[in-house]
């Protein structure tokens, strides 16, 4: 090493470790600082998610595509569910693209605390880069899986709606949403281990009642309210109408998109509160 | 204002039993009901921290000190004398429950090596992303990588998975990152204890210039030598107090001293190592019980004739039928340096199988050849290679001076006595 005779000291660059009590901004200049780290984190879960697989990034297309065989079989045909639009599969498949990639952002970014346990009680970044990180690395194989649901449509002869321009919002608010439920589930983890074992249960049942294998319209109207306030409703539904075409139910979408953009930004709060003790409990 | 880290008044409080609580916490729950579960939930949620009970213990009391920038000061104590907890809220990783901290300039951490590795990520892959963590830029990291690589040496081995890594090189990879860091502060745990020899000397070489180029540098660590060396200050913590503060000789002094105040709870010869104070934290007990006779039979009471022999019994649990199992007992001086081992897997006639639950293995120490001072045992439980449980300073032997020789003379000096013969030709 070079020796060097001083150092400067910036005086202004003074940190002050004190008690925290109560809710706390954003340090969005530490986020924004850290920025490296974080696409690092991302690049490390891509890396190392299939390894020692034989089939390797291909799961990422394997999930939806094969849950789509089994609804297409099931619902499809058994059930006869017409779908307004599309042929059935491709219908199935779209909405499991999507959903696919919430179901597995929340599972994953739910355990990411926990799965990281020494970089939480080791070293200092900031923290919510750990659930965050393993979302970003599953966009990856949700692009994957996009490229298949494209190759499905030319197989299908159904070509694009000009709506399409409006995919990146529906898959920004469904980033939104699972990075909002995964702040919270990942940070209420670290205290309740009983997360690990709900969040599974409650993912099966949201497929069920998000319109993932069901055309919205075949839900009575009284009770689309209340699937409004599913983010992934409105995100799936919407999706679909700007791939397929047919006319976007604003106001559905909108609740959807709102409401998760309150999750997101009530996870940021929510981690950055309970983040103190992370440390100390995990 | 020449002081780059200003510690005022800080204090950290743990709630006991919940500072690291098990996997199976819905079970736990469901037992301790749903009042638990709720004290639970308020202490996750942050608001559980200002309520006083007796559950709860000062794992840092009241401590104030300065550094000023260029210096390097050591940190000593016992294990649970509030090192590891001081050092997580200099590093940021918790808070402090009162008090408070100013740090001025970059700092950087290393209380573990390699933290963040991952397995199945390759030497080159996990210098970036090690780097990263400690806060290194992507082109720093770039800029210096030949360098860590040299230091590391593992050239050869960059594009294997750290998981093929022997534990040495991995030690070695990980304190190359942290050796290149840049910071103003550095912030080190013991990291040093893992590793050979001759790379231990080299990252105390590295951490010396370090000191010298005017870089501040806080050092915790067991092995006293390596304070004396590197320290020119250093402070005591005993039970989360800061009792001395000053030349890193005289708190060496002043902390062998103060661990030789503490012998009155040696008195019995039955050690319950199930609740052992000198368990480091990382380790869950296994070992029971450790029970000191000596050569007759008698209780142990802390000393024992040089030459004299001695029995000690070891209890542990296995919870698991578990052939590859070793048991260790350790001898070593005031400073923590190994001055013998005593191990089950020294027994040429062991063939015990594999064993499931509680046992009591003895071992027979026909001498004592320990030249006459003061020596500290452990002891420690090691599965598959591992190990799994070690207890510090788990009872004290006082060797006393006899005619070994037969000479008239008693021996002092060196670290033991041997046979030997003498003729002259």
């Amino acid at each position: 090493m070079d020796t060097v005779d001083t150092i400067d000291i910036n005086p202004a660059r003074e940190l002050v470790l004190k008690p925290h009590a109560g809710w706390q901004p954003v340090n969005w200049q530490e986020i924004w600082q850290g920025r490296e780290l974080f696409t690092f984190l991302v690049w490390r879960d891509i890396k190392i998610r299939y390894k020692q697989t034989v089939l390797g990034g291909l799961w990422a297309i394997f999930q939806p595509l094969l849950a789509m065989l089994i609804f297409t079989a099931v619902f499809g045909r058994l059930a006869g569910i017409q779908t307004d639009g599309p042929p059935y599969p491709l219908f199935a498949y779209s909405g499991l693209v999507l959903w696919t990639f919430f179901a597995n952002s929340v599972s994953m970014s739910s355990n990411s605390l926990v799965g990281n346990q020494v970089l939480v009680s080791k070293v200092y970044f900031p923290r919510v880069f750990i659930p965050l990180a393993s979302i970003g690395a599953l966009l990856l194989d949700f692009f994957i899986g996009l490229l298949l649901m494209f190759g499905l449509m030319i197989y299908y002869r159904w070509p694009p709606s000009a709506g399409c321009i409006w995919m990146p919002f529906y898959i920004l608010g469904t980033l939104l949403a699972s990075s909002g439920l995964g702040l919270i589930l990942s940070a209420l983890n670290v205290s309740f281990r009983d997360v690990k074992y709900a969040v599974p249960f409650f993912i099966q049942m949201g497929l069920f009642l998000s319109p993932v294998i069901y055309p919205l319209s075949h839900v009575p109207a009284r009770f689309q309210l209340f699937l409004g306030l599913n983010p992934m409703s409105g995100m799936i539904a919407g999706f679909r109408q700007s791939v397929f075409g047919g006319k976007a139910d604003w106001g559905f979408v909108g609740a959807s998109f709102a409401m998760s953009a309150v999750l997101f930004v009530a996870g940021l709060f929510i981690f950055r509160r309970m983040e103190r003790h992370f440390a100390d409990i995990i | 204002m020449s002081h780059i880290i200003t510690v005022d008044n800080l204090s950290k409080k743990y709630k006991l039993g919940t500072a690291r609580p098990h996997d199976d916490n819905l079970r736990e729950a469901l037992v301790h009901g749903l009042h638990a579960s709720w004290q639970v939930l308020r202490r996750g949620w942050g608001d559980g921290a200002n309520s006083s009970g007796p559950e709860w213990m000062w794992a840092l009391h009241d401590v104030s000190f300065r550094v000023e920038q260029g210096e390097v000061m050591g940190i000593i104590g016992a294990n649970g004398a509030g090192k590891s907890t001081l050092l997580k809220i200099l590093s940021r990783i918790t808070d402090p429950t009162e008090g408070c901290v100013r740090l001025r300039g970059r700092v950087a951490s290393l209380l573990e090596v390699g933290t963040g590795f991952h397995p199945d990520l390759t030497g080159r892959e996990n210098i970036f992303l090690n780097g990263a963590m400690l806060g290194m830029k992507n082109a720093e990291i770039e800029s210096k990588f030949d360098e860590i690589v040299a230091f590391a040496e593992l050239e050869k081995f960059l594009d294997t998975p750290v998981k093929h890594y022997s534990s040495g090189m991995y030690v070695r990879l990980g304190f190359a990152v942290a050796a290149h860091l840049d910071p103003e502060v550095l912030i080190v745990d013991e990291v040093l204890a893992v590793g050979d020899i001759s790379f231990q000397k080299k990252c105390l070489g590295k951490m010396g210039q370090f000191g010298e180029s005017g870089r501040t540098i806080l050092f915790v660590s067991h092995n006293i030598p390596a304070v004396l060396n590197l320290c020119q200050k250093a402070i005591v913590l005993e039970q989360g107090r800061l009792t001395f503060e000053g030349g890193a000789k005289s708190a060496v002094d002043y902390y062998v001293g103060a661990v030789s105040r503490e012998e009155c709870q040696y008195e019995s010869h039955i050690v319950d190592l199930w609740n052992a104070r000198g368990r480091p934290p990382r380790y869950q007990p296994w070992l029971r019980k450790l029970v000191l006779f000596t050569g007759d039979g008698k209780p142990f009471t802390g000393e024992l004739a040089l030459g004299a022999p001695m029995r000690i019994h070891v209890e542990f649990e296995l919870r698991e039928a578990i052939t590859n199992f070793d048991v260790r007992v350790n001898f070593t001086d005031q400073y923590g340096q190994m001055i013998f081992t005593a191990r089950s897997s020294y027994e040429p006639t062991r063939d015990w199988g594999p064993r499931s639950g509680v046992q009591e293995f003895v071992c027979e120490l026909p001498e004592i050849l320990f030249t006459p001072g003061e020596y500290r045992i452990a002891t420690g439980l090691v599965l598959n290679d591992r190990c799994v449980d070690y207890v510090e300073d788990a009872h004290r032997l006082k060797v006393l001076g006899t005619d070994y020789y037969g000479t008239g003379k008693i021996p002092s000096l060196g670290f033991f006595v041997q046979d030997q013969h003498w003729r002259l030709k």
